[in-house]
């Protein structure tokens, strides 16, 4: 089969990168599974419960970067109980035992202790990349522990994270012989830190592109870190608030005006809006912009820093702009590829925010649109209508109507058709979420035109289990299916169980399945790992198989059960 | 019809939380839909609609799918911004010719207040007690609270004091003396 010495295949892999590429590399063949597996230097594992990192360790014993998720989709809306699982302390005892020199972890959604960092910040000599991507469980001691002991750390990014600020002097922590920083980013931690400690890492790190600050950073103080960093492609402001006619205010001006390398800015944590004028230079070369965290600003400043962002490609703000600022971006932003509107208030009416309206003008304005998530009040299907003709390029289309089960205002039909449209006109898309009110009719329409659809997430929807079928049968691609409050019961989960051993995971809650049907499913399918997350006080386990159940998290797995399962979670 | 789909549910199994309403406020919503679709007349159908509306949304776990860091982030962002914009009230002084403003977020305390308002209109203010008020001074602060009382400042704490006057007042003379006394 080889007719090539190994080095030689081995080099041509060196040049295929993707995950999904040596994956598929490797069933080739026996020699070729093992030359791959020697060579391969990043893995990615969506679930951590689909394999142990025993196994891992055993396949790629060259492992330089490893991915892990941990807890479900729905857990980012607290539909998963504290201490369900996820727990990262396993994978890095194991990994610190063996002989891999692990240079980089990025996890999402997964529990992680300051005993956890503090071993792998002593385990790997070549570590250099922590990305923790809404994680919990840690304190700021764990981040000191990093800083401490990773001499070539050159990552520390976290995002979104849970973490419990023990004011302790973290920041301080990096030792003077630590100059390797390319990217740090604390915006998330709430306590404060040691600026002046803030501003010597800064100086000493030459290679330094990357830096997202915290709340607790006045402007005095980013002033400074700029002039020592003109060099930033990314910054993320903490606090921003001064009074214009000050002198620290004409520094900044003036130091901003040197950073001519930063094309993504976020934070804005604290703001005031009479500062924002300085940022104008610098967002004429921004390709992303990130306001969602800045309920400090208000439309009209959104709209006037939006208008000098003609270079933007990812937008990300709050629904404050309202649909005349959107309409602003339309005109604006031409290259714009990615829209993210959040809601200021998730739970209120509220009078500023944005509508179907909005949506149309930036398809009409923004042709290259291909990734888009948009909460708003209301949406009509002649509006989805006419956004699918002005963008046939969607990969993501994630649309929020705040108030569950609403039908189109004017017609007071539900939103079938117009999601028809977007799935019919949109042939590449990846990720779509639904909802207001919605038949078993939009169902129909996905599995009839969705064909590349990975994940579905779907709440309030459909009449009856032909929707979820419609899914199950037409979506070839379907990795992740998530669901919500649907009708949808036994007859829809049993109709093809092998289809959930081609797919990562299935989550139904709220539901109506009963704990019969899936002591079926878990009894065909030993290859699948079906939870039953119990919540409720009378937590019996031999129940009644008519019983609705719950919650229920299906995966794929090579692994059989966890064994760290909490008390409230049946595994069948 | 409604009654017998109560009834339903009801008494239907569910491996749920017991006693909340949320599963059957919530199976309304779905019957409520479907009851929608039946009705070829629009008017029966709205006033379905009407009769059992949505849930509000602070009732559903979950919903808007919005990341609990970033809700939680803005119910602390809304708190800090009222707190970093100031809390500025007009401070007037009986016989003073004009008002002055100050800024209650900047002072830690009744103590450090009661010094900045003696030194903006040189006058001391006497010693205070809970029970006769301020003693040995013919001024009295007082402030204007959200229902539009005037109070004697220094009665509540501090916190709750900066989140609810509107305005200050520096009161003299036998006025003043008439908010001092607890009794009669």
């Amino acid at each position: 089969m080889n007719y090539f010495p190994d080095e030689v295949v081995e080099h041509v892999f060196d040049f295929i990168t993707s995950h999904k590429d040596r994956n598929s590399v490797s069933l080739v063949c026996k020699s070729w599974y093992k030359i791959e597996r020697y060579s391969r230097q990043r893995v990615f594992i969506g679930n951590c419960y689909s394999i142990t990192p025993q196994r891992l360790i055993a396949r790629f014993p060259g492992l330089k970067s490893l991915t892990l998720k941990g807890k479900p989709h729905f857990a980012d809306f607290n539909l998963v109980p504290h201490d369900w699982g996820g727990f990262v302390d396993p994978w890095i005892k194991a990994l610190a035992k063996s002989r891999i020199g692990l240079e980089e972890l990025r996890l999402k959604r997964m529990v992680v202790s300051d005993d956890s960092l503090e071993l792998l910040s002593k385990s790997f000599p070549n570590f250099k990349s922590l990305v923790l991507v809404s994680c919990e469980g840690f304190t700021t001691d764990g981040v000191a522990a990093i800083a401490a002991n990773c001499r070539f750390l050159r990552e520390l990014d976290l995002q979104e994270n849970e973490v419990e600020d023990h004011r302790g002097h973290w920041l301080s922590c990096f030792p003077e012989s630590c100059t390797s920083l390319v990217s740090l980013n604390f915006a998330c931690l709430k306590g404060e830190i040691n600026l002046a400690s803030l501003e010597r890492l800064v100086a000493r790190s030459p290679n330094l592109k990357s830096l997202r600050l915290n709340r607790m950073v006045p402007l005095d103080t980013l002033q400074k870190l700029l002039m020592r960093a003109p060099q930033l492609v990314d910054l993320g402001i903490g606090s921003y608030v001064d009074d214009p006619s000050s002198e620290v205010f004409s520094k900044l001006k003036t130091v901003i005006q040197l950073c001519n390398s930063i094309r993504s800015l976020s934070g804005f944590l604290e703001v005031a809006p009479c500062c924002m004028s300085a940022i104008y230079p610098i967002c004429e070369n921004l390709t992303f912009l990130n306001l969602s965290y800045a309920p400090g600003l208000q439309g009209n400043d959104l709209t006037k820093l939006v208008q000098h962002c003609r270079k933007l490609q990812r937008l990300w703000i709050l629904d404050c702009i309202g649909d005349k600022g959107l309409g602003v971006v339309a005109s604006t932003c031409k290259e714009l590829q990615e829209l993210r509107v959040f809601p200021s208030d998730p739970f209120d009416a509220g009078n500023a925010a944005v509508t179907e309206e909005g949506l149309v003008l930036i398809s009409s304005g923004c042709p290259k649109l291909n990734s888009l998530l948009y909460f708003c009040h209301q949406m009509t299907n002649a509006a989805l209508i006419t956004v699918a003709k002005n963008c046939t390029n969607f990969i993501r289309f994630r649309l929020c109507i705040l108030d569950p089960v609403k039908a189109d205002p004017v017609t007071n039909q539900p939103l079938d058709e117009g999601f028809g449209a977007i799935v019919r006109s949109n042939k590449s898309l990846k990720r779509l979420s639904l909802s207001g009110l919605l038949t078993d009719q939009v169902f129909l329409y996905i599995g009839m035109y969705a064909k590349k659809l990975e994940m579905l997430s779907i709440a309030f929807a459909g009449d009856s289990n032909k929707g979820m079928l419609y899914v199950l049968n037409g979506c070839k691609k379907l990795r992740k299916l998530e669901i919500r409050d649907c009708p949808f019961g036994d007859v829809a989960l049993l109709e093809d169980m092998g289809k959930y051993e081609t797919m990562r995971s299935l989550w139904m809650s709220s539901c109506e399945v009963t704990l019969g049907a899936c002591k079926i499913l878990a009894k065909k399918m030993p290859s699948l790992n079906l939870e039953i997350i119990n919540e409720s006080e009378q937590l019996e386990f031999s129940l009644d198989d008519r019983l609705l159940v719950d919650k229920m998290y299906l995966y794929r797995t090579l692994v059989g059960h966890r064994k760290d399962k909490p008390e409230y979670v049946l595994l069948l | 019809m409604e009654n017998s789909v109560a009834y339903e549910k009801a008494t239907e199994l569910r491996l749920g939380l017991p006693g909340i309403d949320e599963p059957a406020v919530l199976s309304s919503v779905k019957n409520n839909k479907r009851s929608l679709h039946d009705e070829k007349s629009g008017e029966n159908g709205k006033s379905a609609q009407n009769e059992t509306a949505p849930p509000s949304k602070a009732q559903i776990v979950g919903w808007p799918p919005v990341q609990s860091y970033r809700k939680n982030n803005f119910q602390q962002a809304k708190k800090s911004e009222s707190e970093c914009g100031g809390i500025y009230v007009k401070v007037s002084m009986d016989g003073a010719p004009y008002l002055r403003k100050i800024d209650l977020k900047v002072y830690k305390g009744y103590p450090e207040l009661l010094q900045v308002l003696e030194n903006m209109f040189k006058f001391t203010i006497g010693d205070y007690s809970e029970r006769e008020g301020y003693k040995g001074s013919d001024y009295e602060p007082t402030y204007e609270d959200k229902d539009g009382d005037w109070m004697l400042v220094g009665d509540v704490p501090w916190e709750m004091f900066i989140r609810s006057c509107k305005r200050l007042r520096i009161m003299k003379g036998s006025e003043a003396r008439g908010l001092s006394c607890s009794g009669v």
